[in-house]
């Protein structure tokens, strides 16, 4: 994929709109998916992909291959969400997220306690669902980059910390922090 | 025994080089064993967030949205124009020399009227090729909407037209040269607009636009090198060649 993706890049680059389509076919999926983990709206991440694609129409000429074109797209739209949902939050869009009740926690753990405690039935309960979105909500806007770019996009600390402009240790505390985070809120329903 | 700390155990379940001798450890330690399986299940659930499922169609939807947005100059006037572009003033000079080589060698063997038909129509058509290039040019920027925030990039247009104008100059000296009035004198229209364009700044205002426009408006250039492009056609399909 990335050696097809440099021939497109390159065809891109020459004015070829056959080849940006290329590009645009086989990363928007991927793109909505960063968008909606670093969102959590279905509309603003929609904004974002078309966003990301234009900027990084506009910046063609700048890609320089020295990393894929993926990561490098996924760091325009990781910063184009980070600035939407700071944006949001100024303006009092973005309210906190409804965490898991402790009876839809009650339930979680009656239910594993009771019957079948495979971590399966864990990762499609819905109270868990609830309970990642609002621990993602409350992450640092720094802190949810960081942690969405390595844990769902599997990028490297190195390729983080570039993309958002820190140091390596700085962007591995992110990481740590996020983790941190997750933990506490999500350690009463999955270490049972 | 040093236990492990959660960061080492966080870069060990990513991957991260920093995590030199982990595995060794968890498997001596039951202790950190069971903070990294408790780890590893709070990671894992993070997997389970839903991301709303797209359409079949989504990516040409992302496209049908996307390319209507793309800065105002087209894909398909980027992509017929640019590449010839870059190799235009070359092939005029070649057209050219080969037209002025043709004149030399065959004046002491009394150049006949085919010779001299067949190489005035190769000239024809490269000149024909070369305003078609020119008016699309010139198309775009009077079809250019608006500037957004103020101003509008016109650098492509910009560095289309210096090119255009190197070729237009040499097309231009032969056409005199050769007596061809008619062709001379659009290519000295087209040679004004071009220089205006690629004297421009690479984002003008609205009113630099505007001023753009007229100018291309008032020298009609775009309906004289339509004119000529039909009379080039003409005279392509004419059997021996008429006057322009």
């Amino acid at each position: 994929m990335e050696d097809s993706d440099s021939v497109a890049v390159a065809r891109a680059k020459q004015g070829d709109g056959d080849a940006y389509r290329i590009l645009v076919d086989r990363h928007s999926r991927g793109v909505f998916r960063l968008a909606f983990r670093m969102t959590g709206n279905e509309q603003d991440s929609e904004d974002v992909v078309q966003e990301t694609f234009m900027r990084a129409y506009k910046q063609l000429h700048r890609y320089e291959a020295r990393s894929s074109f993926g990561t490098w797209l996924y760091r325009i739209a990781a910063n184009y969400s980070l600035d939407l949902v700071r944006k949001k939050k100024r303006h009092g869009e973005i309210g906190l997220q409804e965490s898991a009740t402790e009876e839809e926690m009650g339930e979680v753990v009656h239910a594993v306690a009771s019957s079948d405690p495979g971590p399966e039935r864990l990762l499609f309960s819905g109270a868990v669902q609830k309970q990642v979105a609002a621990t993602l909500n409350e992450l640092s806007q720094q802190e949810r980059t960081a942690f969405v770019l390595r844990h769902f996009e599997g990028q490297s600390i190195e390729e983080i910390s570039s993309a958002l402009g820190l140091s390596n240790n700085a962007a591995k505390h992110s990481i740590f922090r996020a983790v941190q985070k997750l933990r506490r809120a999500l350690e009463p329903l999955v270490a049972l | 025994m040093n236990h492990l700390d959660e960061e080492q155990l966080v870069l060990y379940y990513y991957g991260e080089t920093g995590a030199a001798g982990v595995e060794e450890h968890l498997g001596a330690c039951e202790s950190c064993r069971d903070t990294y399986h408790t780890l590893q299940r709070v990671l894992n659930s993070v997997d389970s967030l839903p991301v709303p499922e797209r359409s079949a169609d989504y990516e040409a939807q992302v496209w049908r949205a996307v390319s209507t947005k793309l800065p105002r100059r087209s894909f398909a006037l980027r992509w017929l124009t640019w590449k010839p572009l870059a190799v235009a003033g070359a092939m005029a000079t070649l057209v050219i020399a080969a037209f002025f080589a043709g004149h030399a060698w065959q004046k002491p063997r009394n150049e006949t009227a085919r010779d001299s038909n067949v190489r005035e129509r190769v000239l024809l058509v490269a000149v024909g090729d070369h305003l078609e290039r020119s008016q699309m040019v010139l198309v775009e920027l009077s079809n250019a909407g608006a500037p957004k925030n103020g101003s509008l990039d016109i650098s492509y247009e910009q560095r289309a037209a210096e090119d255009l104008l190197e070729s237009n100059r040499l097309y231009r000296q032969t056409a005199s040269s050769s007596g061809d009035t008619a062709t001379a004198s659009i290519l000295e229209d087209l040679e004004r607009v071009l220089l205006e364009v690629a004297h421009s700044p690479s984002a003008v205002s609205e009113k630099q636009l505007d001023d753009l426009r007229k100018q291309i408006e008032d020298q009609g250039i775009l309906v004289k090198v339509k004119t000529f492009g039909q009379r080039v056609e003409e005279r392509q399909a004419a059997p021996q060649g008429g006057v322009l």
